[in-house]
């Protein structure tokens, strides 16, 4: 049978042409034409886990803070602590509203102390650089760099594969990346390697100029890295228990109530950033809401909307779920009214079913993280 | 793949075959597997309900998404395919053959004579494309 759903409107990255040839079916995705799989999500979920997959992440957005105040600027714009950084280290952020709401969540790269990259969500792109904007003061630049295009290979060989391509692209690299520790990033010629990624497997992130695009991902193609779609995406960034901006993160919850007190770094007690007086309360004496993983434990999908009850009372709602392909069962995050232990109901299809309340993430290392 | 010829069609992209103690055996066509993605889990219905035309009686959930299985004709749910609880893959691997949901018992015979036929379905799964 003809594939007969290619034609989704919306932009074009880079990687179009390489995305049919390789049998991609395309979809909208936050008004960016991407494939949510390329014939087996499941098959491109378990390559990620056990080989490498690459994703096209081209439609996240890059912004680049530079300038004398770029370290004093993102300390009062971000909800950690960019203070914590050294040169080449990434940190993992919200930036939230007045009210502790999250408007994003981010990893800002610091390359030096008056030199940031910090790359965000492409569905919130327009809302982030206005409030950016807005909130801009001191000795700063805020770009949104054109022209770039970015590839995510992940899984435990991406790092091999990787550097192999990008050995054989650039034919007097500055390095190669096998130095390059987690959570840290480096320029390589005029392309920005990122040791970071959305999978819960070891990767990197490229960020490189997009007339080279297509010759990165085929040279990956043909070293064997196995093309992933949104769909994998979506499943192995749940098993990790990484947030979806959006379903587990918005700007009617603080980041607290996502399960990511981790992100409010009230340590340094002059650090005014925006947020603060509720953030720290809500850090201090919790907020109305907590967030935790759950199992199903009889059969079924969790979906992101589904009730939660115990006892029959409603306590919450599931903001992400999914079927795990490497746990074989349904996973999902959820959102409750009070902190539950043990075991709760999950309603799906007017029928409660049971679960169980895990922490996250679910999976390390292709593995369960519970019993 | 090819649609085979003794099949009829509905335009929620069930399959439908008759069998011949004249009951009726249903499925989800090759081209709804292929939008679905791997499935995961599916409900069967109850076996003896008796079931209108259009109602929604199974339920095929992929890794993407759930989506609600129509009964094509009134009747009685007289089997289901007890392999897709532990291997609901067999809908993507086999839709046509061993990745049958259930079998109805119709009320009325001839309410198979007016489903779509493989023609028909084919032409409308292209324009929808």
């Amino acid at each position: 049978m003809s594939d007969t759903s290619t034609q989704a409107p919306g932009k074009k990255t880079p990687l179009y042409s390489a995305h049919l040839d390789a049998g991609g079916k395309l979809v909208d995705f936050s008004g960016w034409q991407l494939p949510i799989h390329y014939g087996s999500q499941i098959d491109e979920h378990k390559a990620v886990r056990t080989a490498a997959g690459m994703f096209d992440v081209s439609h996240m957005t890059v912004v680049d803070v530079k300038g004398s105040d770029a370290q004093a600027w993102l300390r009062t714009l971000l909800s950690n602590d960019v203070a914590k950084l050294s040169d080449g280290k990434a940190l993992y952020s919200c930036m939230c509203n007045e009210q502790g709401g999250v408007l994003d969540d981010l990893i800002v790269y610091q390359l030096s102390e008056t030199n940031y990259r910090v790359i965000v969500n492409s569905a919130t792109r327009e809302k982030d650089i206005a409030w950016m904007q807005k909130n801009k003061h001191g000795d700063i630049t805020i770009d949104v760099p054109a022209g770039l295009a970015m590839i995510a290979v992940q899984g435990p060989a991406a790092i091999s594969h990787a550097n192999t391509a990008v050995q054989k692209m650039l034919s007097d690299p500055t390095g190669d990346m096998l130095d390059l520790k987690r959570f840290s990033a480096k320029f390589i010629g005029d392309w920005f390697v990122a040791r970071t990624g959305y999978t819960g497997e070891d990767g990197v992130e490229i960020v490189l100029p997009e007339s080279l695009v297509q010759a990165l991902w085929q040279t990956l193609l043909d070293d064997g890295v196995s093309p992933a779609g949104l769909g994998a995406r979506d499943t192995l960034r749940l098993e990790a228990g990484m947030h979806l901006y959006g379903n587990d993160l918005d700007e009617e919850h603080t980041p607290v109530e996502s399960g990511l007190a981790w992100v409010v770094d009230c340590d340094d007690d002059k650090r005014d950033f925006i947020g603060r007086e509720v953030l720290e309360d809500h850090k201090a004496f919790g907020g109305k809401h907590t967030f935790t993983g759950v199992v199903l434990e009889g059969r079924g999908v969790l979906r992101s909307g589904q009730i939660v009850q115990l006892a029959g009372q409603d306590v919450g709602i599931v903001t992400s779920g999914t079927f795990s392909p490497s746990l074989q069962q349904a996973i999902g995050m959820v959102r409750i009214s009070k902190p539950i232990v043990g075991r709760c109901d999950v309603v799906i299809r007017d029928k409660p079913i049971a679960a169980k309340i895990v922490a996250l993430p679910f999976v390390e290392s292709g593995q369960a993280t519970f019993s | 793949m090819e649609i085979p010829g003794d099949l009829r069609f509905t335009t929620s992209h069930e399959w439908v075959r008759m069998n011949d103690d004249g009951s009726v055996t249903i499925g989800i066509s090759q081209h709804a597997q292929e939008q679905l993605g791997d499935l995961v889990y599916v409900e069967t219905p109850e076996m003896d309900m008796s079931c209108d035309a259009e109602q929604g009686v199974a339920v095929v959930e992929s890794v993407k998404a759930a989506s609600d299985i129509y009964s094509p004709i009134k009747g009685t749910i007289v089997a289901c395919n007890p392999s897709l609880a532990d291997t609901p893959e067999l809908i993507n691997s086999d839709p046509y053959g061993d990745g049958w949901i259930f079998t109805i018992m119709p009320e009325n015979p001839d309410d198979y004579e007016n489903l779509m036929g493989p023609d028909d379905y084919q032409a409308m799964t292209e324009n929808e494309g």
